[in-house]
């Protein structure tokens, strides 16, 4: 088997609420500074993988289109598709690639125009991301199953409101400094307890709007090559050190335990720290998925930042800041970027790339040498961890 | 001219909008219609199956049998959702459960009836059969009694 697998250039669109351009501008924008990032040539990509959710596009089949737009063609290239999760997939297939031997150089484009669709459409089909012969019939939609989750692990383990209210404040702090997040306010307790605020409102008890990350558009890009070509053409190679992935099942009925948070994300990152030879200990910096308050810290759970039921000691002692013994999303994560679903792997990849490089500006934490990121598709059916090196 | 062979699409009348029109295990609206809820039983196997499913995971058999879902179930959680996907406005505000019955779990609503106050986690609850606007069957959760 061939050598080590790395990331030589990483880049991002600006994560808006409605992109004013197509689907494949918006797939330009993140490609475009991923390539002056690793400071090759388009022609030297030597496959594509183009990862988003297929409902929200009109265009059959966008893998052709974007990739003859961003000059990939005849380059092969494919569509990946894990919802929420498909950019984190992509980077998986993409490492298999080019461990595999059969390619060099590969770039994972992740894509999302969500706003062409109304946010009623929206809900309308994350619904539809769940089963729809037994459950959709009933109104399901995201915000509610992981209601289910966040209800029965509050009863549980004693997590509050207020707790949950402590994960969106968080992240407007680093959202403020992202100048690619689309919300980039501050958030206080106050916006949580005042019954006028928009904060405040009911969505799916327990979770409020405060509590749920927003739609967006965006694209994020990672090209990934072979030790040999990192080696001659990077100066300052990522490693992927682990990978872990998992599945599971769609239907709430065929869940174990919701007190324990999500299966695949547990199962992915014993995986990942297995591939790695590290454990939790060992990671300096994470970029979990918070499409919602509560998967955050069920996220610290599954990935061992934390044990069973003591997330929430960690952001209560505020271990998951900047400054704190394991930083968790300062970059503001979903909950302040945005969620274009098939675009979030990608920036949470290149948040974790930037970090080890040292390039993250104000969100930098202080010298992180290993650094790990957990994306997530639908309410838990798909997860991968990816962990990554200096 | 060749006559236009009958489709089957008694799952169309399952919620309040159904996405699937054509299953093997159509007779599961036929329960509903007995005001019973059904799952299925591998009988190679035994297998129990909620949501019923036509082929058993397990040991490849497509050879089922229907029980119906009796006792009380445990609830393991809830949502009160006053958000709503595009054809369930109407609907709103409405429960979502999830029921253990030990050897399978049950989703569904839970009854309007019951103020969410009065909801707790680890309630003994039933499942109903609930007959909606246009003839549409469902099933919702009520207090054990």
């Amino acid at each position: 088997m061939g050598g080590r697998v790395a990331i030589i250039g990483v880049g991002q669109s600006a994560f808006v609420r409605a992109y004013p351009g197509s689907l494949r501008e918006l797939a330009f924008e993140a490609f475009r500074e991923a390539i002056e990032d690793a400071k090759i040539s388009p022609k030297e990509i030597e496959a594509s993988l183009i990862c988003s959710a297929p409902e929200y596009d009109r265009q059959r089949s966008p893998a052709g289109v974007i990739a003859e737009y961003l000059g990939l063609i005849p380059q092969p290239t494919c569509y990946v598709e894990t919802v929420c999760s498909s950019s984190t997939t992509g980077v998986i297939m993409a490492y298999a690639m080019i461990k595999s031997g059969l390619y060099r150089i590969v770039c994972v484009l992740g894509v999302q125009k969500m706003s062409e669709l109304s946010s009623m459409e929206v809900q309308e089909r994350m619904g539809r991301g769940a089963d729809i012969q037994w459950e959709s019939p009933f109104g399901t939609m995201m915000p509610a199953y992981y209601a289910l989750y966040a209800r029965a692990y509050m009863d549980k383990w004693g997590l509050t409101s207020e707790d949950l209210a402590q994960v969106r404040i968080k992240s407007s702090i680093y959202g403020q400094i992202n100048d690619k997040a689309v919300f980039r306010k501050a958030v206080t307790m106050e916006d949580f307890l005042n019954p006028e605020s928009k904060f405040a409102e009911p969505v799916a008890s327990p979770l409020r709007v405060g509590d749920c990350c927003a739609n967006a558009d965006g694209s994020s890009c990672i090209i990934l090559a072979s030790e040999e070509v990192a080696k001659a053409v990077c100066e300052k190679p990522v490693w992927i050190l682990g990978v872990g992935s998992a599945a599971e099942a769609v239907t709430m009925t065929g869940r174990p335990d919701l007190t324990e948070g999500l299966r695949v994300a547990r199962i992915a990152a014993e995986k990942a720290y297995r591939m790695a030879g590290i454990t939790p200990k060992d990671v300096d910096v994470a970029e979990v998925h918070d499409c919602f308050t509560i998967a955050e810290i069920m996220a610290y759970e599954n990935l061992g930042f934390a044990k069973p039921g003591e997330g929430k000691e960690l952001i209560r002692a505020k271990e998951t800041y900047k400054e704190g013994s394991i930083p968790v999303n300062v970059d503001g994560g979903l909950l302040s970027k945005g969620h274009p679903i098939g675009a979030t792997g990608g920036s949470q990849v290149r948040t974790i790339v930037l970090q080890l490089r040292g390039e993250a500006g104000p969100m930098q934490v202080r010298d992180p040498e290993i650094g790990l990121v957990h994306n997530i598709g639908g309410v838990g059916l798909y997860g991968n961890v990816i962990i990554m090196g200096r | 001219m060749k006559e236009k062979k009958e489709q089957d699409t008694r799952f169309e009348k399952f919620g309040v909008v159904s996405f699937t029109a054509i299953t093997k295990v159509n007779d599961f609206i036929d329960y509903l219609e007995k005001g019973k809820l059904a799952g299925t039983r591998c009988k190679k196997c035994g297998k129990l199956y909620f949501p019923p499913r036509a082929d058993c995971c397990e040991c490849l058999s497509s050879e089922m049998e229907w029980f119906e879902v009796e006792g009380k179930g445990k609830l393991l959680s809830f949502t009160r959702l006053t958000y709503a996907p595009v054809g369930f406005e109407k609907v709103l505000p409405y429960t979502l459960g999830l029921l253990d019955f030990g050897q399978y779990k049950v989703f569904g609503w839970i009854s309007k009836d019951i103020p969410e106050e009065e909801l707790k986690v680890g309630m003994e609850m039933v499942p109903e059969v609930i007959r909606l606007e246009g003839d549409r069957l469902l099933y919702h959760f009520v207090k054990a009694s």
